[in-house]
Order: C-alpha cells, then sequence, then structure tokens
C-alpha cells in the first residue's frame, strides 16, 4: 500500500487488488512487466482472470485500451505521483479521472 | 569458394547504402549475372533507381481464426501466447491481429480445436529485370504490419537460386538488419564521415563480427579528410574497401534516382575492383 504507483500500466511490476466492499488487500506480481510486446493485453488478461472491476493507473496504450474495454474493465487516471494508498483515497472520494 | 551473397549495411538511414547497392549491382551485372535484393521492407528503395515493368506476389503468414463455438474460454492459448494477442474473457475471446507473431502456438495448445490457422497477406515481393544480367527484387511490408522478418525471407528466398546476390539491408541493428546478415558471406557497411556515421558504423560492424561476416567499409562523400573514420575502421579491424569522393555530379544523379556508374564508367571499374577485393578478403579465407 505504501509503494508508489507505476504509471505505465502494462510496465507495472505488481498489481495491488483491493476489495472495496471487504478492503481486503492482495498484491500479484505481473510476469509481463519486462516482456517486448503486448504487455497490455496480458495485463489485462490478468486483471480478467481475477475478476478485477475496476483499475487505476498512470495511463494505458492502444491495445491495453482495446482490451480493457472488452473485458468491461473501468479505467481511472492517477498520475501525482504519490502511493497505493494514496491514489485508492482519491479513488473512493470519487476524485480519478475516467479514462474508459 | 566465391563470395555468393553481398550484404550491404550501414547501422543508420541515409549514408547512401541503397546508392552502394545499386551501383555495386549495376556495375557487377555488365560481365555477370546479379540478384540485388532490397531487404529495407518497411522503406524499399532500391526500384527508384531501376526502370522496368515488375511483378508482384504476396507475402502470407498464418495468423489464427478462433471458432467461439468450439471454444470452451479454458485460457491457454492466452497464457501461451508470449506477445499479448490473445485474450480470453468469461465468454468471448479477442485476438489482437497487430501484436500476433505467427507462432502457432495457441492452436497447438488449444485442447478443443477452437484454433484455426488462415492465411493472411503482409507484404508483398516485386520482381523486375531492369537490365539483362540484373535481376531486381524488393520486399514490401504492408502498412502496419509487424511481420518484416517474414517477408525478408520471402524476398530472399525469391533471389535463390543465383550466383551473386547483393542485399541492401534495413537501417539500423535489430532482428530486420540480422535477417538480411545472416547467411551473407560478406557485409560491407557503408559510412560517411561524421561523428553519427561513425557511432553507427561501429554499431553495425558489432552485428556483423557476433554473425562471423567478414565486413569492410564504403566511405561515402568523403570530403577528403578521413582521418576519424580510418582510426576507427584500424581499430575495428575493419578494411576501407572504396572511397567515394563528395562530388556534385554524383549527387545530381543522385537526387534524380539515377545511377552514377552509368554516367561515370571509370567507376563501373571501382566497383568490379571492390568485389575483387571482397573476394580476396572473404573467398580465401574460407
Ligand atoms: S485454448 Fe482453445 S478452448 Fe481454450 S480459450 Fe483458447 S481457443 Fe478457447
Ligand atoms: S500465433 Fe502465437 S503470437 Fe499469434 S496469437 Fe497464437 S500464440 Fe499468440
Amino acid at each position: 500500500m505504501d509503494a508508489p504507483v507505476e504509471e505505465r500500466f502494462g510496465r507495472s511490476p505488481y498489481l495491488i487488488l483491493i476489495d472495496t466492499d471487504t478492503g481486503t488487500e492482495t498484491s500479484i506480481q505481473n510476469p509481463g512487466a519486462d516482456a517486448a510486446g503486448g504487455v497490455g493485453p496480458r495485463t489485462v488478461q490478468l486483471l480478467v482472470n481475477h475478476g478485477v472491476k475496476a483499475v487505476v493507473t498512470g495511463q494505458v496504450g492502444g491495445n491495453a485500451a482495446s482490451a480493457l474495454q472488452a473485458a468491461g474493465i473501468d479505467a481511472y487516471q492517477y498520475r501525482a505521483g504519490g502511493t497505493v494508498r494514496d491514489a485508492l483515497a482519491l479513488y473512493r472520494a470519487g476524485k480519478l479521472t475516467r479514462l474508459l | 569458394m566465391n563470395v555468393a551473397k553481398i550484404a550491404v549495411a550501414s547501422g543508420k538511414g541515409g549514408t547512401g547504402k541503397s546508392t552502394v547497392a545499386a551501383n555495386l549491382g549495376y556495375s557487377l551485372a555488365q560481365e555477370r549475372d546479379v540478384v540485388l535484393v532490397d531487404c529495407d521492407v518497411e522503406e524499399p528503395n532500391l526500384h527508384l533507381f531501376f526502370q522496368d515493368g515488375r511483378s508482384e506476389s504476396p507475402v502470407t503468414t498464418p495468423v489464427p481464426v478462433i471458432d467461439t463455438s468450439a471454444c470452451t474460454f479454458c485460457g491457454r492459448c492466452a497464457e501461451q501466447c508470449r506477445y499479448g494477442a490473445l485474450l480470453v474473457l468469461e465468454n468471448d475471446i479477442r485476438f489482437f491481429r497487430e501484436l500476433c507473431h505467427s507462432c502457432g502456438g495457441c492452436s497447438l495448445v488449444c485442447p478443443t480445436g477452437a484454433v484455426r490457422e488462415e492465411m493472411e497477406a503482409v507484404g508483398r515481393v516485386w520482381e523486375s529485370r531492369p537490365f539483362p544480367h540484373l535481376r531486381l527484387i524488393s520486399g514490401v511490408l504492408d502498412v502496419g504490419e509487424i511481420h518484416s522478418t517474414r517477408v525478408i525471407q520471402a524476398a530472399k528466398q525469391a533471389a535463390e537460386p543465383a550466383g551473386l546476390i547483393i542485399y541492401d539491408a534495413p537501417p539500423g541493428t535489430a532482428c530486420p538488419v540480422v535477417e538480411t546478415m545472416e547467411d551473407s558471406d560478406f557485409c560491407l557497411l557503408v559510412t560517411e564521415s561524421t561523428p553519427f556515421g561513425l557511432h553507427d558504423l561501429e554499431l553495425a560492424a558489432a552485428v556483423a563480427k557476433k554473425l562471423c561476416v567478414p565486413a569492410g567499409v564504403v566511405i561515402n562523400r568523403s570530403d577528403g579528410d578521413d582521418a576519424e573514420t580510418m582510426a576507427v575502421c584500424s581499430r575495428h579491424d575493419l578494411p576501407v574497401l572504396l572511397r567515394i569522393p563528395f562530388d556534385r555530379k554524383i549527387a545530381a544523379w543522385q537526387n534524380r534516382g539515377e545511377l552514377f556508374a552509368v554516367h561515370m564508367p571509370q567507376w563501373q571499374g571501382r566497383f568490379t575492383d571492390l568485389y575483387t577485393r571482397i573476394q580476396d578478403i572473404a573467398g580465401g579465407s574460407r
């Protein structure tokens, strides 16, 4: 929760999954973060597999955007350079811009 | 053994690589059969030096097509795909064509046989014979496609079998350049005496060395002061085989898309000598 937010969606080394109802957090590794290409869709696949409904990130590339749309996952932008906790607080307060 | 395949590379665009390839090909074709292959498939320009009707054939690559009625959305194909070209949703599957590398992995792992492969065009190969002993083959990648090595392979294939083949390599030092240089007997590195040119020359020389292809240098648009280039070449053990001076007349023909060796026949002899030196360097050692 105290880790800084990675602003490039597909390059995030870890994904922090937060259950907004129960507040539980799980951290999963993103095996595709260092891959040469297609990191966007691969990261989206990971989110789909974990039943994620919305994502907070800095920016999403074109393929990641179409993948998120296809999967029906909302994307919100956070680029203030803070931690996961900061981003979550703004998300809960409804203060983040919606990307998709 | 005769040197049969020469790759002309430069590390970077705009150094006159295609000029050297075109004039060398033309000059050698005065005496023997030569095939010129333009492997710069993203921006082929060798054909601009020649005039002739050309025939065209498509280059295709297998692309997966998924039958969603047979698919159980198990996700194995997406897990297999290293390029993120597949996204398996709860009861749908998305395919990102521009990310697919045609590796065939998804059809291999699919347990229900829902993946079938279809051939789709990714580019073309142009072929013409601008002079009696010269064939010109150009690989042309379709806009937005990533399969450049597939098109380069197709262009190289179309050139075979032939006694002497000259490949005009793409700029840079990435996969397409490696694909071009790989089975060459010699690599001709074209450079200009500018700091940028020298850096790119060193990079391209490193690729040739790694592939164990003997290399030599052509200095293009030389202003006569090549001390720095010579120093770089001797440091990397690269013989300087030819110097093309900066010359207004050459530049003017160049701008009109003409071969200067046509207008200055003495250059045909110089390019033939260049080939003899390549033979001496690479041919003798094999
Ligand atoms: S592996 Fe085959 S069955 Fe499984 S999701 Fe992919 S296409 Fe469908
Ligand atoms: S052929 Fe290879 S790259 Fe293309 S979708 Fe299938 S697994 Fe991915």
